[in-house]
């Protein structure tokens, strides 16, 4: 009975401890809707981000011009697409960015519908190191995708030979370097890979972390970067900005319309060039763009598109699609400094179109 | 004969040589990261870089004072919690050494020193932030304070095991009542043992980066309000170190450089500690 | 409860007595209600602080089962579509929804039980070095607390340190014995974990080998023993289950170490060929996965991946604790 007792206080201390924790966050979050519109401290006017991790660099750029020109904090944290898209299916932020539009699982588990804002490009580039190879690697899909898949296993293998005609190429064995921590670089590589090889996309698929045939993971854009330095021999792959920066040899990719592309920031462009339908949700890898990088995807801002909900106001709601609506416009001039690319003029005219849609209790936020 | 005895007595030596070979060995490797760490480091910081907030990259400079403060307070705020509670738990286990809830509780304590980090970071995201809808200082705190709790409790039970009882006795036969005994007598004479485990708990959770990241978030602005998210250093490394940019690359190891000095500062202070008051832990 | 009044008067004798003096009725019986009153509330005092102490040892508990609830919760939708072939199902493939963690508990154990066998000899020599040869002195005692710094090392730090110094190191080791010269793989980690391991099976053993009662030594020196036939003969035969409990311990410490491992073991899901074959431990997976995992059943498989790991280390705690309860019975 006693040791009942005992049980029975402890629980009930830590579940009111809890619930007053809640309470007191609720109090100047989101839970209680008097306080909330009562008592505003600075802090309040924040808007909060969460998502991707490869547009982060340009992010904290674009939020930090922002913020001096609008006096309009934002904190974006880059703890990845996924956790974006579960953060915003939890409400616990304002805005979700993603590598990855949302795919039929992620739309369904989503408690209100959510549109797509497109606010970048950028590339995956195929990094290598084949000692005493001056000439630049030419690969084309169908070589690239079997070299992941573990088919073909010698850099002198006739088939890369056979694209690189007049290159002397060494007989040893490629190792291939993949990043382990799941990422919207590999999303983008995979989601490639599978539309170039129908081998690929029965065996392996596309997704943020799949189950590599072949090869070893690092952590990160340095944890790739790093096997490839040292390892004579490996190919892997790594952000566009990240090659440039830390001097990397990356291979040209044959596209669609059969050129060997270099990744830079006006092919990254013309990739993007395209018809982009309403909803934004397009892939631009293996483009139609004749003189397109084939690797390079969208990145997207995600927000729902009716913003009453929970306590929400129409203020906030306005400054955070004012802000949106400038970074696809004034801030699209940070983007090629850091090796991004600015969106074509169309891509802009769908995310405009998509940000007028937004709704605050069924009427239109932005005129 | 004396052929056998010098055998025995080489044999002797050479493992006497080689225990000593080994345990110096293991020193190595601590060298080699302290050079590396604070050679790639100690270049970045400055006044500066302390008290100034990230700038984004392209711009050189910036500082790391948004998650030094964070640190401070995140960490402030886990000891608040997690301190009291631990001392009076290590009270109840030293005091109740035979009792059944003492053998589950302490079992718990173990179990919960070997829960690896980010996995308390996913039950304080389930317990604090889902249901209030909020990142916040004070969920990572929470988070931080479940990971310093079995350190705090162990160092107070062991600390109080190791007074002899005849103190305790004394105290009683004087007539004082259970919990000032327990207070006056007991507790400050293991306040330096306490104290030690105390800073232990604090250089531990300094370092760790997995419950912060679903809890409290980061923030890239100066922030005192626990119920918002709050920057701090480990964060800030694994979120800057992840980046292609060497500016970020920078701040990252001027980061670990004071992340790394700040562990062992407190190390070393408790070292000293458990010296001068001739504690053994 | 006679005691705890008189106490009180000594306590505090002044109010008391000048108290007394002044309410001049009957001072004995004023005196004998006050003091009674006075120890009514130091027994609830004292009561209340023990109610608390047993609520605090309650709340331990309930604090691990919440933690135990939570995790079983969150991972029933994983345990309901992949069932028991998620223990040594030998795929882990998030886009097709085919989660099997066995090359996950193999890495993991590779990984903690190398780095155990590693660990060992350099455990036990700071332990002997410590107990045995040099109990006092400036450089035992800079060793002592250089072996626990050791500990104090964020192991995000380790992983830096070790894909920057070790991987190198490795792979140059590797292409001279023929393996595949990767660097990254169970061996580096397991390495990075000896070195992270080592002060916890070095301290108890310290402790323990100090404990040993010197007249047992002394005896055995009487008859002739060397320091090495002691050692062997005397001291390590009364401190095994000691040792063994610290290296339980180290065995803890290493199963759950996450970043240190994450950043070296080389991250694969394939199932490894070799201790020199990069691999994926439990805990590696949880941190490279989870800030990804986009859909329901796979963010519920990472957190069953972490149920499972919180049951491994509940069931080496058991054993590392009934091995030191037996300890100090004997």
């Amino acid at each position: 009975m006693k040791t009942f007792k005992s049980l029975a206080l402890a629980s009930l201390a830590i579940v009111i401890t809890g619930g007053m924790m809640m309470t007191s966050c609720g109090g100047s979050g989101t839970a209680s809707k008097a306080d909330s519109t009562a008592g505003k401290s600075g802090d309040d006017n924040t808007l909060l981000g969460a998502g991707a991790t490869f547009p982060n660099p340009l992010y904290s750029k674009m939020f930090s011009e922002y913020d001096k020109a609008n006096g309009q904090k934002v904190n974006y944290q880059s703890i990845g697409s996924g956790g974006g898209i579960q953060q915003l299916t939890s409400k616990t932020v304002d805005f979700g960015a993603s590598d990855a539009p949302l795919n039929g699982k992620q739309d369904s588990a989503l408690p209100a519908p959510a549109i797509h804002i497109p606010i970048t490009a950028g590339a995956v580039v195929l990094s290598y190191n084949i000692p005493d190879m001056k000439d630049t690697l030419k690969l084309t899909p169908d070589v690239l995708a079997k070299i992941f898949l573990g088919e073909i296993k010698k850099w002198n293998d006739p088939k890369i030979m056979a694209v690189n005609k007049g290159v002397k190429l060494p007989a040893t064995d490629i190792l291939v370097a993949h990043r382990s921590d799941g990422s919207g670089t590999s999303n983008i590589f995979t989601t490639y890979l599978s539309k170039v090889s129908t081998d690929w996309e029965s065996k392996v698929g596309k997704g943020s972390s799949v189950n590599w045939p072949v090869g070893l993971g690092g952590k990160g854009n340095e944890g790739v970067a790093g096997s490839i330095k040292q390892t004579p021999g490996a190919i892997g792959y790594v952000e566009l900005a990240y090659a440039i920066q830390n001097n990397m040899a990356f291979a040209k990719i044959q596209n669609k319309a059969g050129n060997f592309i270099t990744p830079s920031i006006a092919s990254i462009t013309a990739a993007a060039n395209i018809t982009i339908p309403g909803d934004a949700k397009v892939s631009l890898t293996n483009t139609d763009a004749t003189d397109g990088y084939p690797i390079s995807g969208l990145t997207w801002i995600l927000v729902y598109k009716e913003q009453k909900y929970d306590n929400r106001t129409q203020d906030k709601a306005i400054k955070m699609l004012k802000m949106i609506q400038w970074m696809i416009h004034d801030g699209q001039q940070y983007c090629a400094p850091l090796n991004y690319a600015p969106l074509s003029a169309n891509a802009v005219a769908i995310g405009d179109a998509q940000l007028k849609s937004v709704t605050y209790d069924g009427k239109p936020v932005l005129q | 004969m004396s052929v056998h005895v010098k055998y025995r007595i080489g044999k002797s030596r050479v493992f006497q040589g080689l225990t000593i070979l080994l345990s110096v060995a293991c020193v190595v490797p601590l060298l080699f990261i302290l050079v590396y760490i604070i050679q790639a480091g100690i270049t970045k910081i400055n006044w500066h870089f302390l008290t100034n907030l990230p700038k984004p990259v392209g711009e050189s400079g910036g500082g790391i004072a948004n998650a030094l403060l964070g640190s401070i307070i995140i960490i402030a705020l886990a000891s608040v919690i997690a301190i009291p509670f631990g001392i009076l738990c290590g009270i109840y286990l030293s005091e109740n050494k035979k009792s059944k809830l003492a053998y589950w509780s302490r079992l718990c304590v173990d179990i919960l020193q070997g829960v690896p980090s980010i996995v308390i970071g996913i039950v304080a995201y389930f317990w604090l932030v889902k249901p209030t809808g909020s990142f916040s200082a004070l969920s990572g705190s929470v988070a931080l304070a479940i990971m310093m709790l079995p350190i705090v409790v162990r160092s107070t039970e062991e600390t109080l095991l190791l007074l002899p009882d005849s103190l305790k006795e004394a105290a009683y036969a004087l007539g004082m009542p259970f919990h000032r005994v327990i207070l006056k007598v007991i507790l400050p004479c293991g306040i330096s043992g306490i104290l030690s485990g105390v800073m232990l708990s604090i250089a531990r959770i300094t370092g760790e980066t997995a419950p912060l990241l679903f809890t409290a978030f980061g923030n890239p602005y100066l922030s005192t309000n626990i119920l918002k998210p709050m920057q701090s250093l480990p964060l800030l490394i694994f979120n800057y170190a992840t980046s292609p940019y060497n500016d970020w690359h920078d701040l990252a190891w001027g980061a670990s450089c004071i992340l790394l000095i700040w562990v062992l500062t407190l190390n070393i202070i408790t070292k000293l500690i458990t010296r001068k008051w001739k504690v053994q832990l | 409860m006679k005691d705890t009044v008189d106490n009180d008067l000594i306590t505090r004798p002044d109010a008391n007595s000048g108290r007394v003096i002044k309410s001049k009725k009957d001072p004995e019986a004023v005196s004998t209600t006050k003091r009674l009153k006075r120890s009514h509330r130091q027994i609830k005092a004292e009561n209340i602080f023990r109610r608390t102490l047993t609520v605090v040892g309650w709340a331990t508990v309930v604090l691990v089962a919440g933690i135990f609830v939570t995790l079983v919760l969150q991972s029933i939708l994983s345990i309901k579509t992949s069932g028991f072939g998620y223990l040594w199902g030998k795929t882990w493939d998030p886009v097709r929804d085919i989660f099997g963690v066995y090359p996950f508990l193999l890495g993991t154990l590779l990984t903690s039980f190398l780095a155990l066998f590693i660990s060992i000899p350099f455990s036990f020599a700071v332990a002997i070095f410590l107990g045995e040869y040099f109990p006092k002195g400036w450089v035992p005692n800079l060793l002592k607390n250089t072996v626990e710094l050791i500990a104090a090392v964020p192991s995000v730090i380790y992983g830096f340190w070790g894909l920057a110094v070790l991987v190198p190191i490795v792979r140059s080791f590797e292409s001279k014995i023929g393996a595949e010269p990767i660097g990254l793989g169970i061996f580096t980690s397991s390495l990075i974990l000896a070195v992270m391991i080592i002060p916890y099976a070095a301290s108890l053993g310290r402790s323990m080998i100090q404990m040993v009662p010197s007249n047992l030594k002394e005896a055995a020196y009487s008859l002739g023993a060397t320091r090495w036939e002691v050692i062997r003969s005397v001291i390590l035969p009364y401190t095994r289950s000691g040792l063994f409990a610290g290296i339980m311990l180290s065995l803890g410490r290493a199963l759950g170490e996450t970043m240190a491992v994450t950043m070296v073991i080389g991250n694969t899901s394939l199932i490894p060929k070799s201790i020199f074959s990069p691999g994926n431990t439990m805990a590696s997976v949880i941190a490279n996965e989870f800030t990804e995992a986009d859909h329901p059943v796979y963010l519920s498989a990472l957190i069953e991946l972490g149920l499972v790991l919180f049951v491994v280390t509940v069931v080496i705690n058991m054993i590392g604790k009934q091995l030191i309860k037996g300890v100090t019975t004997n």
